[in-house]
């Protein structure tokens, strides 16, 4: 019971601050790449000619913290929305994009992004509850001469 | 060799047909670093064992794709998808197929 507590009090302090820093570097990094669209169709603008084309993906595994994991569980018994795990899957799509936009180098647009979703390491928590989601963007860089 | 996930490689000329190429790998985090990730669980944020283990199946099994495509003479894969899954407890599959063909 007293070990429960601690836990929460530091997983709400560290989560909840390295949560709000997290999504300050998304912020950051996605204006970066405003001038880079990202496209979930494969239409290609015959109009220009392409240099080079190439598979890019980017990749993240992001874990909630204990504080919010134990009000989850409280949700999951009334019901509604469960917020805390919203801005977790949020922040690895995000992130996850970002990721393939780092990589793509000095290409102009990707084309047909997909997203890919999925938990995974379980066994980081021994309740069985999802500790961990993992998300896997990938898609085409184009550039264009 | 080029990979893309378009049902075309832009700029260049299909000119032969392959069939499908897949490459799929199974990993597993040792003992120690699985640990810590459990520890990580208590305060969130990013996992970075994980996303290194899950970037190296990742290339793994784009390899294996790439190998089986060479063997069938296609210098291309097009239309790539990826599927993961977890197979068991701490294990997670990452799977990869695509249509190999041959551009000019």
């Amino acid at each position: 019971m007293y070990e429960i507590l601690i836990f929460m009090i530091i997983g709400y302090g560290f989560g909840t601050y390295r949560e709000k820093r997290h999504y300050k570097s998304i912020k950051k990094r996605e204006k970066r790449f405003l001038k880079k669209p990202v496209v979930t169709f494969d239409k290609i603008d015959n109009s220009k000619n392409i240099t080079w084309a190439k598979l890019v993906t980017g990749n993240v595994v992001v874990s909630t913290d204990y504080f919010k994991r134990f009000i989850a569980g409280l949700k999951l018994f009334f019901g509604g929305s469960i917020s805390s795990y919203e801005s977790l899957v949020d922040r690895a799509r995000r992130e996850a994009i970002l990721r393939l936009l780092e990589e793509s180098g000095d290409a102009d647009k990707i084309l047909n992004l997909r997203i890919e979703t999925s938990t995974i390491g379980n066994s980081a928590n021994k309740k069985g509850g999802v500790a961990s989601i993992e998300a896997l963007a990938y898609g085409t860089a184009v550039k264009y001469a | 060799m080029e990979i893309t996930n378009l049902e075309t490689l832009p700029g260049k000329q299909i000119i032969a047909h392959f069939g499908l190429v897949s490459g799929s790998t199974v990993r597993a985090k040792h003992f120690g670093k699985d640990f810590l990730a459990g520890l990580k669980n208590i305060v969130g944020g990013e996992l970075k064992s994980y996303t290194d283990l899950l970037n190296e199946a990742r290339d793994e099994a784009i390899n294996r794709m790439l190998n089986q495509a060479k063997s069938k003479g296609a210098n291309a894969v097009i239309n790539v998808r990826f599927s993961t899954s977890s197979v068991a407890q701490g294990a997670s599959e990452i799977y990869c197929y695509g249509t190999a063909v041959k551009v000019s």
